[in-house]
């Protein structure tokens, strides 16, 4: 018998620390699937921030990093400019790539480092314990919005790809969500294309990923998949904000 | 023997960091270091190496701890309020054991401040400033010559032992002009870095760069582990500068710009028979007890002369223990002390008449 | 010999360069030196100055607490650096920039109208090559020859074409 499905290299065989029906697990699998279908898990250096997935580094295979809070993306800038032939990686969450770390996810972006980014928006801080996200909805409950947000109290939620995208230096910009086997696919194939556009070398890449918190959303794990269908797609819409031609892109654009 | 060439103290730090090889600099202008970047910014791109003007102090610091995990030679350069803004990166850098290289051309503060030389900034640099139970290697030049060797010697060190390691200098030391010599680039030492997160290749398990360790247990070991590391530092590589020292009357402790008006103190007192001995630590951590420790009993009494409120002084009275007085004269705001302030307080406390205003 | 010169006057004319050419000068003597420039807020527009000791043995402090020389261009700079000039110094001072002259009567005032002479010459810039003259005339700071060599060494290639006539004014100042 052939085996069809197994663990991908890249991701390291020991249980997960996250909650139950957590979707960074999915996100991990995705990116350690991406990481062995291009073959560069012995040339990539992931950068693991801080938040939920602080020790990311545990999972992942390939060579680690773990960062400040907010400060992957220029972590990532000093491995990349130091290892030019060699693929980098940060893994951030919402506090910590849209609070803390704006100023650097929005420079290196602006500089077009050749990295990729991968953006885990849960509307929430998860690690410590539910509080209100730069990208929490408005209405939404919190720990630190018990109320509910509201814009003239606690302002709007930030849209990373749609700000992003008007960089000259951000290259593939690209929302995709885990809700759903189909949203799943797509998020592979964006993860994939965002890791190929920095082997390219055509400058920065970003792929947002619409994720759950059930645990502090206060929601059992499927509720959530569908509050995260019924509510955040809303105010963040999937797709490509911002594309590039790939070298392998040439046979299909010549229709 | 190489030729002598007038440059200023800055441009030295960054000749010096070239000629280490380090080939990643990542920093954010403030005055009085800027023109390190400036030299940096035209040197980086002739050679082919890297240089980032960062988007802040913050991010330069941890474009630094990225390159050094990738098992490069880096370095940032600030003053004072940047340095500020540094401290969770080197705090982070020392957790992670990173050899890293960050330069203090030292400014009035505290807050903004001003622009003008001090040395404020030895509790900050010396005495941790980041977060957390860790030491810097905190080397002092008291002029261009000693510059360029000790910033060589700074990434020879924080190779050596896995540390970062600062060099100190107060705004003259970076605005002046003297002679350099640039020798011995030969005594670098380039370890190799089986730890570096650069890319496994498949053939080994895989790196990890980090300073997080939530069980309790395994973070002390993990200090401990720094802090044997740090007892063999104090060992091996404190330094000192003792002259004069040998039946003098006055002992002066005092570094950089302080050390070198202090040389000239040591003269004006000889004319009136009093002699004044001077221990100018150049390793201000580990600070150089032993030297301290010598002469504790010798002087009629110690001095520490220093370009803010008195904070080596807390080192030097460590040092001594209990032994000797030591008084304070210091100037602060962008002052420096003068020589004739200087002179006045050795004759005091020469003639047995010391004691702190 | 050790010489203790303080140079001072406005942003921009040209005060931190006398005092490098004067420390390169030395250098190429193979004596030691030092440079400490201002770099306060007062360089953009207000007063500049500079420190420049050039000395047979290692230099102490490059702070000069008594100077054996003063050049000053502005009145401003004149008042604030005149009683640091030890007895017996020198100081060369542009007389029209400097309408005031020193109150000190224990130091060598050597004034030059530079600005004058320099305009005469054609090339406004050299009023402080002028007063350099009288400085090393005065007190031998350096040879004539180290400061051509400083020269050449200092200004780049396509300014070298300059440097005889900077030596002129030099001589100039030298003579006045």
């Amino acid at each position: 018998m052939s085996i069809v499905f197994q663990r991908p290299h890249a991701l390291i065989d020991k249980p997960l620390h996250y909650c139950p029906g957590c979707t960074h697990g999915i996100i991990h699998r995705l990116v350690a699937e991406v990481l062995d279908e291009l073959g560069i898990e012995g040339t990539t250096v992931g950068v693991a921030s801080v938040g939920c997935t602080y020790n990311s580094y545990e999972y992942f295979n390939c060579d680690m990093v773990q960062a400040a809070h907010g400060r992957a993306p220029a972590v990532a800038t000093g491995i990349r400019r130091s290892l030019p032939d060699r693929t980098v990686f940060t893994y951030q969450g919402d506090g910590d790539l849209a609070a803390i770390g704006t100023a650097e996810i929005v420079h290196a972006a602006t500089r077009g480092e050749k990295i990729t980014t991968i953006f885990v928006n849960n509307a929430i801080y998860g690690m410590t314990s539910g509080q209100m996200a730069p990208t929490t909805l408005i209405g939404q409950v919190t720990t630190t919005t018990p109320f509910g947000r509201k814009p003239e109290l606690h302002g709007y939620p930030v849209r990373v790809c749609e700000m992003l995208s008007t960089l000259e230096g951000a290259v593939y910009v690209e929302r995709v969500a885990v809700n759903n086997v189909q949203n799943i696919r797509k998020a592979k194939a964006a993860i994939k294309r965002a890791f190929q556009v920095q082997q390219a070398g055509l400058g920065f890449s970003i792929v947002e990923v619409l994720s759950i918190c059930p645990t502090n959303w206060g929601l059992s794990p499927e509720k959530a998949l569908e509050w995260l269908g019924e509510n955040m797609i809303e105010h963040y819409p999937l797709g490509n904000y911002k594309n590039v031609v790939l070298p392998s892109d040439k046979p299909a654009s010549k229709e | 023997m190489g030729e002598k060439i007038l440059m200023k103290g800055n441009e030295v730090i960054a000749e010096a960091a070239l000629r280490a090889g380090c080939r990643h600099y990542f920093g954010y202008p403030i005055t009085p270091q800027t023109e390190v970047a400036h030299y940096m910014a035209r040197k980086m791109e002739e050679i082919g190496g890297t240089f980032v003007q960062a988007e802040s102090e913050v991010a330069a610091i941890n474009m630094v701890y990225g390159a050094a995990s990738a098992g490069v030679r880096a370095m940032t350069s600030s003053s004072s309020p940047g340095i500020s803004l540094k401290q969770e990166g080197i705090s982070y850098a020392a957790g992670a054991e990173l050899p890293i290289v960050v330069i203090d051309i030292v400014r009035a503060g505290p807050g903004l401040g001003g622009i003008l030389p001090a040395q404020c900034d030895y509790f900050q640099m010396v005495k941790g400033g980041g977060h957390g139970d860790y030491h810097n290697i905190v080397l002092a030049p008291q002029g261009v010559q000693e510059m360029y060797e000790l910033v060589v010697d700074a990434f020879n060190l924080a190779d050596k032992y896995r540390n970062p390691v600062v060099v100190m200098g107060d705004g003259y030391m970076g605005q002046m002009m003297e002679a350099v010599e640039f020798r011995d680039v030969e005594k670098i030492e380039r370890p190799e870095k089986p730890w570096a997160a650069c890319g496994s290749e498949m053939k080994r398990e895989h790196n990890t760069i980090t300073s997080i360790y939530i069980d309790p247990d395994v973070l002390e070991a993990h200090v401990n582990h720094m802090y044997e590391k740090y007892k063999v530092i104090e060992q091996n590589e404190a330094r000192v500068d003792v002259q004069n020292c040998d039946g003098a009357d006055v002992i002066v402790a005092a570094y950089g710009t302080c050390a070198r008006v202090t040389k000239n103190v040591i003269k004006d007192a000889a004319k009136l028979g009093i002699k004044v001995g001077l221990i100018r630590p150049i390793t201000l951590w580990p600070f150089p007890k032993q030297a301290f420790e010598k002469y504790a009993t010798t002087p009629k009494g110690f001095l520490t002369v220093e370009m803010s409120m008195g904070q080596m002084i807390e080192d030097v009275r460590l040092a001594l223990n209990g032994k000797n007085t030591v008084e304070f004269y210091g100037r602060t705001g962008g002052n420096v002390p003068a020589q004739k302030a200087i002179l006045e307080k050795v004759i005091k406390i020469a003639r047995g008449e010391g004691g702190n205003d | 010999m050790d010489n203790q010169i303080i140079f001072a006057g406005f942003g921009g004319q040209g005060i931190l360069s006398m005092g490098r050419f004067i420390a390169h000068a030395g250098l190429h003597e193979g004596k030691h030196v030092s440079w400490l420039p201002s770099y306060g807020p007062e360089m953009r527009g207000g007063t500049a100055n500079c420190n420049v000791i050039v000395s047979d043995e290692e230099v102490g402090s490059p702070i000069i607490s008594e100077a054996t020389a003063l050049v000053v261009m502005n009145q401003p700079s004149l008042e604030k650096f005149e009683a640091n000039v030890a007895p017996g110094g020198v100081i060369v001072l542009d007389s029209d920039l400097v309408p005031v002259r020193p109150a000190r009567t224990d130091v060598r005032v050597f004034a030059i109208p530079a600005t004058k002479m320099a305009y005469e010459m054609g090339n406004a810039t050299f009023a402080g090559v002028i007063l350099l003259g009288k400085l090393i005339s005065e007190t031998g700071v350096v040879k004539f020859e180290s400061f051509e060599a400083a020269l050449r060494g200092i200004l780049k290639p396509k300014k070298h074409y300059l440097i005889p006539e900077e030596m002129k004014a030099l001589k100039a100042g030298a003579d006045f």
